[in-house]
């Protein structure tokens, strides 16, 4: 696994106070995870902290599992 | 419309003294400090370096780790009370309708560490704007009676009083009203405050409020002596659940005392000191005898709000002899301040239960720390100093007075069928 990913699930199961074995990378933020619309926009913030990027509201909305909030940030983080 | 009665069926409390109501009276009756050093932050550029917190509090015995995360301290205590006080009074599903049980809060300040927090980080920042969206919900003072709502399904009225420290007493009056005027069967109640952070203890030092006597911080908090210097910022929380008496009849409920009246009023003088002849607070006890229609005669005990500064002290006392006359010498009045510290927006609570547990075990918890005869008060007063006292008490006053001149009485009486 990347460092990206390591650190992207580090954070989901920091947020989340989630089990590692539950964060796969097809598990939904909300409906696996038990995220709500606020834990969201938090991980988001957490994400852009982390990797030094500023993710557009537009393209947030898109991140919605964990398989899609690493390859997003593999592709722009610095 | 006939008034309803209104009795207390439950308790809890977080306090400097203990982690529930029983550790709470063990440390008034015993004349216990519950001060010390400042834990929660570096202290040493501070004016005063100790206060009275929550000793061993260990969020994750009560929440997981997200649900903690979310709220701050001041709420946390709130949902710890509560659920003790929900246990005492054996509320569960089935016994009540949930439609009518509403929560009443009381927070002076709510989420101080959040807000500091949250301003830092922006301080700090390049000026992007990364503001947590947990940051209003965690600070709004109100989010407390949310919380609990949320918790157990409580779907009557929901609010949260603010009036400084009178925030808890104007939460227990309100939830009275409520009740009695048939507009609730239950009200959990009560109040939470955690403003030990650099912004609280720096903000009260700015207006010297607190004692700045950091060599011995146990005895710092001293109402009613000569060398008072202001008040012991403390922490915690306390709840009571308020209920309809027919209605904890029915349930077989356990019935600590009845709450008889509720007293409110205005200093309308100045944002942080008391009317010098105590003005308001002569109005208040008025008010509170009035809405109790009880003679001065009847009181037995006042838990006085006493925070141990130079001013406050001396005008509620005028107002006590001013209003009980010469039945203010068989009275016991005392400031349980001197051991809990100044709980702000919950003092009202915890001092609620003070009364009441005063009310049930026959005893005063005292006025600790008194060590020099203060001529500003008369000598024929007994404030119960530094030990408890046993006596039979029918009814209790609790006085609790906050910056703006917010002034708020109530008063409980032995429960007789």
């Amino acid at each position: 696994m990347s460092e990206i990913a390591e650190k992207v699930k580090a954070i989901i199961i920091d947020k989340l106070g989630v089990e590692e074995s539950e964060v796969t990378p097809e598990a939904s933020f909300t409906n696996d995870l038990g995220a709500d619309s606020l834990d969201t926009v938090e991980l988001i913030m957490e994400f852009e902290k982390e990797f030094n990027v500023s993710i557009p509201d537009d393209q947030a909305e898109n991140i919605a599992t964990v398989g899609q909030a690493i390859s997003y940030l593999e592709e722009h983080a610095k | 419309m006939e008034l309803k009665r209104v009795v207390v069926t439950g308790l809890g409390a977080l306090t400097p003294l203990g982690n529930n109501v029983a550790e709470y009276w063990n440390g008034l009756a015993n004349g216990v400090s519950g001060a010390a050093p400042i834990t929660r932050f570096d202290a040493s550029k501070f004016k005063t370096q100790f206060a009275c917190e929550v000793k061993g509090y260990d969020p994750e015995k009560y929440f997981d780790r997200k649900e903690a995360r979310k709220m701050d301290l001041f709420s946390q205590f709130a949902m710890v009370v509560a659920e003790e006080a929900v246990q005492d009074a054996n509320l569960v599903e089935g016994n009540y309708d949930p439609d009518r049980v509403g929560v009443i809060w009381g927070s002076g300040i709510g989420g101080l560490r959040t807000f500091q927090e949250e301003c830092v980080n922006f301080a700090n920042g390049d000026g992007t704007p990364r503001f947590n969206p947990f940051f209003i919900p965690k600070m709004i003072a109100d989010i407390s009676a949310g919380h609990i709502s949320i918790k157990y399904g409580f779907r009557g009225p929901n609010f949260v009083t603010v009036s400084a420290c009178a925030s808890a007493t104007n939460a227990i009056i309100d939830s009275f009203n409520y009740i009695r005027l048939g507009m609730a069967d239950v009200v959990v109640t009560g109040g939470s405050e955690a403003a030990v952070t650099e912004a609280g203890i720096g903000g009260f030092n700015a207006l010297k409020a607190l004692s700045e006597r950091n060599d011995s911080p146990e005895t710092a908090s001293r109402p009613f002596d000569k060398d008072r210097d202001g008040f012991v910022l403390g922490e915690g929380a306390g709840a009571l659940i308020l209920e309809e008496y027919e209605h904890a009849k029915a349930r077989g409920a356990k019935i600590y005392a009845e709450v008889i009246g509720g007293g409110m009023s205005a200093d309308a003088y100045h944002i942080t000191a008391p009317h010098p002849e105590g003005m308001g607070a002569l109005n208040v006890m008025k008010n509170v005898l009035r809405d109790a229609n009880i003679k001065p005669e009847e009181v037995d005990y006042i838990n006085v709000h006493g925070t141990s500064t130079p001013l406050g002290d001396i005008s509620e006392v005028k107002a006590i002899q001013t209003v009980f006359g010469d039945h203010a010498y068989k009275l016991n009045i005392s400031s349980t301040k001197s051991m809990t510290g100044h709980l702000l927006g919950a003092a009202g609570a915890i001092e609620a239960i003070a009364a009441i547990m005063a009310i049930k075990n026959s005893v005063v918890p005292p006025t600790i720390n008194h060590f020099t005869d203060d001529e500003s008060f008369d000598a024929g007063l007994n404030f119960t100093f530094n030990k408890a006292q046993e006596r039979e008490v029918k009814v209790a006053l609790s006085n609790t007075f906050g910056f703006g001149g917010h002034n708020t009485s109530v008063l409980f009486r032995q429960f007789i069928d």
